[in-house]
């Protein structure tokens, strides 16, 4: 299909809107009605038909709009993108698996011709058209990791591994949910994990290690993560608290449906061939409650799952302040009707909302 | 993993006898184009149909890790061992099908280092051809010490000397040279990173003479697959699939396992990647753990066996599988 770029902002004033169709395949992140930690992977071997788990990499309406956004951080911070010397081979990897990737799950938009080591890169949606040397970093304009991340939606951590650890040694972070590469650029798997409350106990982050450190060339996985965000804001970061850390409080009944967001991840792992290190890609959604609640299978299930939530865990991602009013606009869309199990909207099947 | 690991049916384009004990076999993907490429260190698991029975060996990747026309991979033959390695030698030819894994590194190198030193005793030299090939696209430090029974089995000495003249150093048993190795490791530069792989006591002795010399541990890396040792046969119920198995004497308890039909993880085969480790329900008799992967009080415990190497005897073993 072909894919109608939206031209919108996630700044200021806020024109980012999802079509019918990026409702309809927003990940929904939630299986069942609650919530809690779990080392939730599963292979990343595509997915049902126009989902966002269908490609490699998903390219979707807010493409051209978010790597406009990216390009705005960046020239604010650099410190946004950053490669510790040992990792530009891995830079390389990235841009092969994101180029190959592309071209091929998207020759309508992309296209990549190599001969030998000489490589041409056709990005239409972004106007580029590019012919340089593969391994030759003197040959692109930036480095190779972020020449390939600045045309590529989601944040992208380049991780080393090494002493049965992983290193966040590199990466491209601009849309993220509070967290800072350049605080975390150097720090290995339960370094940067640290603030996470509750899953240290559990036994999550070993587990999850463990999984991490054993996957293999050829086979990616994924899992889902979502926070909760005011305003349709791609750049929540700990640098720029001050600007949007604020507009929480902006939150009304009024407007809570159109300014609440669900923001959810979608982060997968790659094992990148030639320097052994793991990529991890992490993908940001965004949804309106207003639109999410078209879905009534997803209204009912966030209602019970925002209700139920320990409050330690809604306090870490970030909206315990705002939750009884999140809990007042979803109870409209609860009537108390079973759900069916999944993630999937099952508009055919649920039952509309009775109240 | 098994259900979880692509697999790449090859043919085999190459077969080039070295000297009376190693073989180079090269591979090339058997529907054209181009492999994986890999990074240096890097293993495969191949997979020969030696008549009714499926044998899985994992051989180091030796070939340019960026040359993606072939793999190639060297087989020490092993006239007392399991078979893999006689089959590759005697059944193996040119032309034939066969089905490997994609690459797999449990022996990376580690790109932080200033300078990587290399230990190597005999076949152990294969990972290093793909490091050093890897090593001379980034330009990095190394310097190999290569210890080989006598100059007719130096496999690919010849060429390494002839490539890096300075920076390559045979050791030959039969004319009593021995690596000067406390003085080497007491004179390397600070960011050196030492790298080991070849019979287990060289291992061993690499690895305690640096710890003496106060080496960390994170800057010393080796690898070593063990061969699944031979034992007597046993019984083992696999709870999860309601089973039960004999193990063969020559035969691994993963590969009981996977002929009675049950798909069970596993990567290297060969006791030090930590996949096909499984839970041990319930035995009445002793584990006989030969795998690198669990920790001693692990092994003790009882709870956990790695079926790859490891054996059983007694007179019960319930495994969650």
């Amino acid at each position: 299909m072909t894919i109608q770029f939206n031209d919108e902002t996630f700044r200021d004033d806020y024109t980012f809107r999802n079509s019918d169709w990026a409702i309809k395949r927003f990940p929904f992140p939630f299986h069942e009605d609650s919530y809690m930690y779990s080392v939730n992977m599963e292979q990343h071997r595509g997915g049902p038909e126009g989902s966002v788990f269908e490609k490699r990499f998903d390219v979707d309406e807010h493409y051209i709009s978010e790597m406009r956004d990216r390009a705005i951080v960046l020239a604010e911070d650099p410190l946004r993108c950053q490669s510790l010397p040992h990792m530009t081979l891995a830079g390389w990897d990235l841009l092969e698996l994101i180029m190959v990737s592309k071209s091929e799950d998207y020759p309508d938009l992309f296209e990549l011709h190599r001969n030998g080591d000489k490589w041409r890169w056709i990005n239409k949606p972004l106007g580029i058209d590019d012919t340089f040397t593969f391994m030759d970093d003197a040959s692109l304009p930036y480095g190779p990791m972020e020449y390939i991340t600045r045309q590529a939606q989601g944040d992208f951590a380049v991780l080393d591994q090494r002493e049965n650890n992983l290193w966040m040694d590199a990466g491209m972070v601009t849309t993220q949910a509070d967290w800072s590469l350049d605080f975390d650029i150097g720090m290995n798997f339960f370094e940067w994990h640290a603030p996470v409350p509750r899953a240290h106990e559990m036994g999550v982050f070993k587990r999850a290690l463990k999984f991490l450190l054993n996957i293999q060339q050829g086979s990616p996985a994924r899992r889902l993560n979502w926070t909760m965000t005011v305003n349709p804001l791609l750049d929540t970061s700990p640098e720029n608290y001050h600007k949007w850390g604020v507009q929480k409080t902006s939150l009304m009944p009024e407007n809570i449906g159109r300014k609440q967001h669900l923001r959810v991840e979608l982060q997968t792992f790659y094992r990148l061939p030639r320097s052994n290190a793991l990529v991890f890609p992490i993908r940001c959604y965004l949804i309106a409650l207003d639109d999410l609640v078209t879905v009534p299978k997803w209204g009912r299930r966030l209602h019970r799952v925002i209700r139920d939530l320990p409050e330690d865990l809604a306090t870490y991602k970030g909206f315990i302040r705002n939750r009884p009013m999140i809990l007042d606009y979803l109870s409209q869309y609860d009537d108390g009707k079973p759900t069916s199990p999944g993630i999937w909207p099952d508009l055919e099947t649920e039952p509309p909302l009775e109240k | 993993m098994s259900a979880g690991t692509q697999k790449i049916p090859v043919i085999v384009t190459a077969k080039v006898p070295l000297n009376e004990l190693v073989t180079r076999f090269e591979f090339q993907h058997a529907e054209g184009g181009s492999l994986p490429p890999f990074s240096g260190g890097a293993h495969t698991v191949v997979e020969m149909q030696d008549g009714d029975k499926t044998r899985l060996n994992p051989y180091s990747l030796m070939s340019d890790p960026m040359d993606p026309s072939h793999y190639a991979i060297s087989v020490r033959r092993d006239d007392q061992g399991r078979g893999g390695s006689v089959f590759m030698h005697d059944k193996v030819q040119v032309g034939d099908r066969m089905v490997i894994s994609y690459p797999v590194n449990l022996f990376p190198l580690d790109l932080t280092a200033k300078k990587h030193l290399m230990f190597a005793g005999g076949i152990g030299i294969t990972p290093f051809l793909s490091q050093i090939r890897q090593l001379e696209r980034i330009a990095g430090r190394f310097e190999l010490h290569y210890s080989v029974r006598s100059a007719a089995l130096a496999s690919y000495a010849e060429e390494l000397t002839t490539r890096h003249r300075a920076h390559v150093h045979v050791y030959h048993d039969d004319q009593d040279e021995r690596i000067a190795l406390a003085d080497l490791l007491r004179g390397q530069p600070p960011g050196t990173h030492v790298y080991i792989c070849g019979p287990r006591g060289m291992i061993d002795w690499v690895r305690e003479t640096a710890a003496d010399l106060g080496w960390p541990d994170a800057a010393v890396h080796y690898e070593e697959f063990l061969a699944p040792q031979s034992g007597k046969p046993f019984d083992v119920q696999l709870a999860a699939s309601g089973k039960t198995v004999t193990v063969g004497e020559h035969e691994s308890l993963l590969e009981a396992i996977e002929r009675a039909g049950v798909d069970a993880p596993y990567m290297c085969r060969g006791g030090a990647c930590g996949q096909c480790e499984t839970r041990v329900i319930r035995h009445d008799g002793t584990l006989l753990h030969n795998d690198h992967w669990l920790e001693d009080d692990e092994h003790a415990s009882g709870e956990k066996i790695m079926p790859c190497v490891s054996r059983f005897e007694g007179k019960t073993l319930v495994l969650d599988r």
